[in-house]
């Protein structure tokens, strides 16, 4: 019975500390919370806030000239793959909005496998070199990462057009002698985009191929595997995380790209960002563009889950 | 069996790789040196050298309209980078060097929104809201390309702000305080040098992606508001004029520069070393 004043004192005791540590977390929440509050709010009008309107907007009615009048409707979702015949109202396929979606997917895969080709034995290597050489290689592979998209579009540009580097220097070779066509071809795109996003594959690539441990390689050696059993069954499962992480961070941009097929495209071989742009300018249908962007964030955000999990499971794998 | 000495047999070796990576480099920079060569060609054409010559500088830089797209990019990227910088800087305070709390992943997912979004897909959404504010304010001021780069910049400012500070020893703060410092004081002489190379380079990131930027700018911009990168875009036909090659190049030594000092302050003074 003596016990019980006691127990009640201390768990008073507990309660009143307890009381001040949720007070002194809430402080800790607070101050956080208003800390990161301005960077916030910032991003909610610069960039989070407005792909609210843009979801409405893809709801609403297009405007004569440009703009929505407020009469919801799901049109221009319907728009994006069907098409009402102006003759007979008859509902089809809307073919040239598919052809833009299957060239954009098309080419953001191939763009992908490109790289992955190019960027992995490049990261490789870059990651087998000694100390300080490797730095320096790691240096080349950042410079075309950040210098503007649009300047090493232009470089490129300059490759491929008719009186460009590549034709002069096949003609000079006696391979052809008319100048291949390959500006404003998919194919131009094509080089271009595996171009411009080189960078974005070789350098997580690299992230994981640096933290290999090379033990295992050896431990397949031992084993009698030769060089492709090696590659095949040891370096390829082990950087998977990282084979994921570029293939993503090139597909990405790649479905979105804007700059590029618009230069080295010409107006005919449109991806979807600049069919979406066309919707604002000429084709003064917003709320179409408006639905084509929220697909094209969807799409993204779809390939950006599977990227999350997939990392997740590779990390899970290696310990 | 081979007649040849037998090469010491090396683990990491691969057969082909090195052969694709050096090809992959050549790749990477011919084109870039191409243009950098022929922004130097005294010549008109862009496919014959012709002799060496800087005149396409000049012409670039006597070019009204260059001069002008040259300042609203440097004041664009100026306000834009400063603003992304300190609000990255706060958020960071906020979100590093803490348990977790209800609420970081979303202000991470806020944050880094700009990095997952297309661009495009922003630009659009960013034409459709300033266009309604416009129409409402009948302000067309520069304030919109500033606030739209200031917002798409965080995250590049955030994230080696946020790599400094994680790797900073908290005792160093805890120390402060001891010594009754107040929380102002102890970040202005603790916090704030210690984490100071790394808020530079986030400010220099911010920098370039802002100087950098063609789609949003492209989007936002209201007539007469053109950026570098706008204007070489729009001078663009069938060829690249030797004029926009010789701006290429310029912005491209910028590049390398800012990555260079980047690379520099970053690399050094790691502050778990201490």
């Amino acid at each position: 019975m003596s016990d019980i004043p006691t127990t009640n004192a201390q768990t008073t005791n507990a309660r009143q500390l307890s009381a001040l540590e949720v007070r002194a977390e809430r402080e800790r929440i607070k101050r956080n919370w208003l800390l990161s509050m301005p960077a916030m709010i910032l991003l909610l009008l610069g960039a989070s806030g407005p792909l609210l309107i843009v979801l409405v907007y893809s709801f609403m009615t297009p405007g004569d000239y440009s703009g929505v009048i407020w009469t919801p409707t799901i049109k221009a979702w319907f728009q994006i793959f069907f098409a009402v015949d102006i003759f007979d109202d008859t509902i089809g396929l809307a073919d040239a909005h598919l052809t833009i979606f299957g060239r954009s997917v098309r080419l953001s895969l191939i763009t992908t496998f490109l790289t992955l080709i190019i960027g992995l034995p490049t990261a490789y290597f870059i990651a087998t070199r000694p100390g300080r050489q490797r730095t320096l290689w790691l240096f080349l592979i950042t410079i075309p990462f950040w210098t503007n998209l649009l300047i090493r579009t232009f470089a490129i540009l300059e490759v491929i057009r008719n009186e460009g580097l590549l034709n002069n220097l096949l003609r000079w070779l006696g391979v052809i002698d008319e100048p291949i066509q390959i500006l404003y071809t998919d194919t131009a795109v094509l080089i271009g985009m595996a171009y411009v996003y080189l960078p974005l594959m070789v350098l997580p690539l690299y992230a994981s191929i640096d933290r290999l441990d090379f033990r295992l390689v050896e431990a397949g050696y031992d084993l009698y595997a030769n060089r492709w059993q090696v590659l095949r069954r040891v370096i390829l499962p082990i950087i998977k995380p990282g084979i994921i992480a570029g293939s993503i961070l090139v597909f990405v941009p790649s479905l979105g790209a804007y700059v590029t097929p618009r230069v080295l495209g010409g107006g005919k071989h449109m991806m979807i960002g600049n069919f979406i742009e066309l919707q604002f300018g000429q084709g003064r249908n917003w709320p179409l563009g408006s639905s084509l962007s929220m697909l094209l964030l969807v799409i993204v955000a779809v390939a950006l889950i599977f990227y999350v999990r997939a990392a997740n499971r590779g990390g899970s794998d290696e310990q | 069996m081979s007649s040849k000495p037998a090469k010491p047999f090396s683990i990491k070796h691969l057969p082909g790789f090195t052969t694709i990576a050096l090809g992959c480099f050549v790749l990477l920079y011919a084109p870039i040196i191409t243009m950098v060569v022929y922004s130097f060609n005294s010549g008109q054409s862009v496919a014959l050298f012709e002799g060496f010559s800087v005149s396409w500088y000049f012409e670039a830089a006597k070019n009204e309209l260059v001069q002008e797209a040259a300042l609203r990019s440097l004041i664009i990227a100026a306000c834009a980078s400063g603003i992304a910088t300190v609000l990255a800087t706060m958020a960071a305070l906020g979100t590093t060097r803490t348990r977790n709390f209800p609420g970081r992943t979303f202000i991470y997912l806020m944050i880094n929104q700009p990095l997952m979004v297309p661009e495009v897909v922003t630009a659009v959404a960013l034409l459709i809201f300033f266009a309604s504010i416009k129409v409402a304010t009948g302000y067309s001021g520069l304030a919109y390309l500033i606030l739209a780069h200031a917002a798409f910049c965080v995250p590049f400012a955030y994230l080696p702000i946020r790599a400094r500070m994680e790797g900073m020893d908290m005792a160093l703060e805890i120390a402060a305080a001891d010594l009754y410092a107040t929380p102002w004081k102890t970040f202005r002489r603790v916090t704030l040098p210690l984490v100071a190379p790394g808020i530079a380079a986030g400010a220099m990131l911010a920098f370039v992606i802002s100087l950098d930027d063609v789609i949003i700018t492209e989007f936002v911009k209201s007539a007469g508001q053109d950026t570098l990168p706008t204007y070489m875009l729009g001078q663009l036909r069938r060829a690249v004029t030797p004029e926009v090659n010789a701006i290429s190049t310029a912005l491209l030594a910028v590049t390398v520069i800012l990555l260079t000092a980047f690379f520099l302050l970053s690399g050094r003074n790691s502050p778990a070393g201490k």
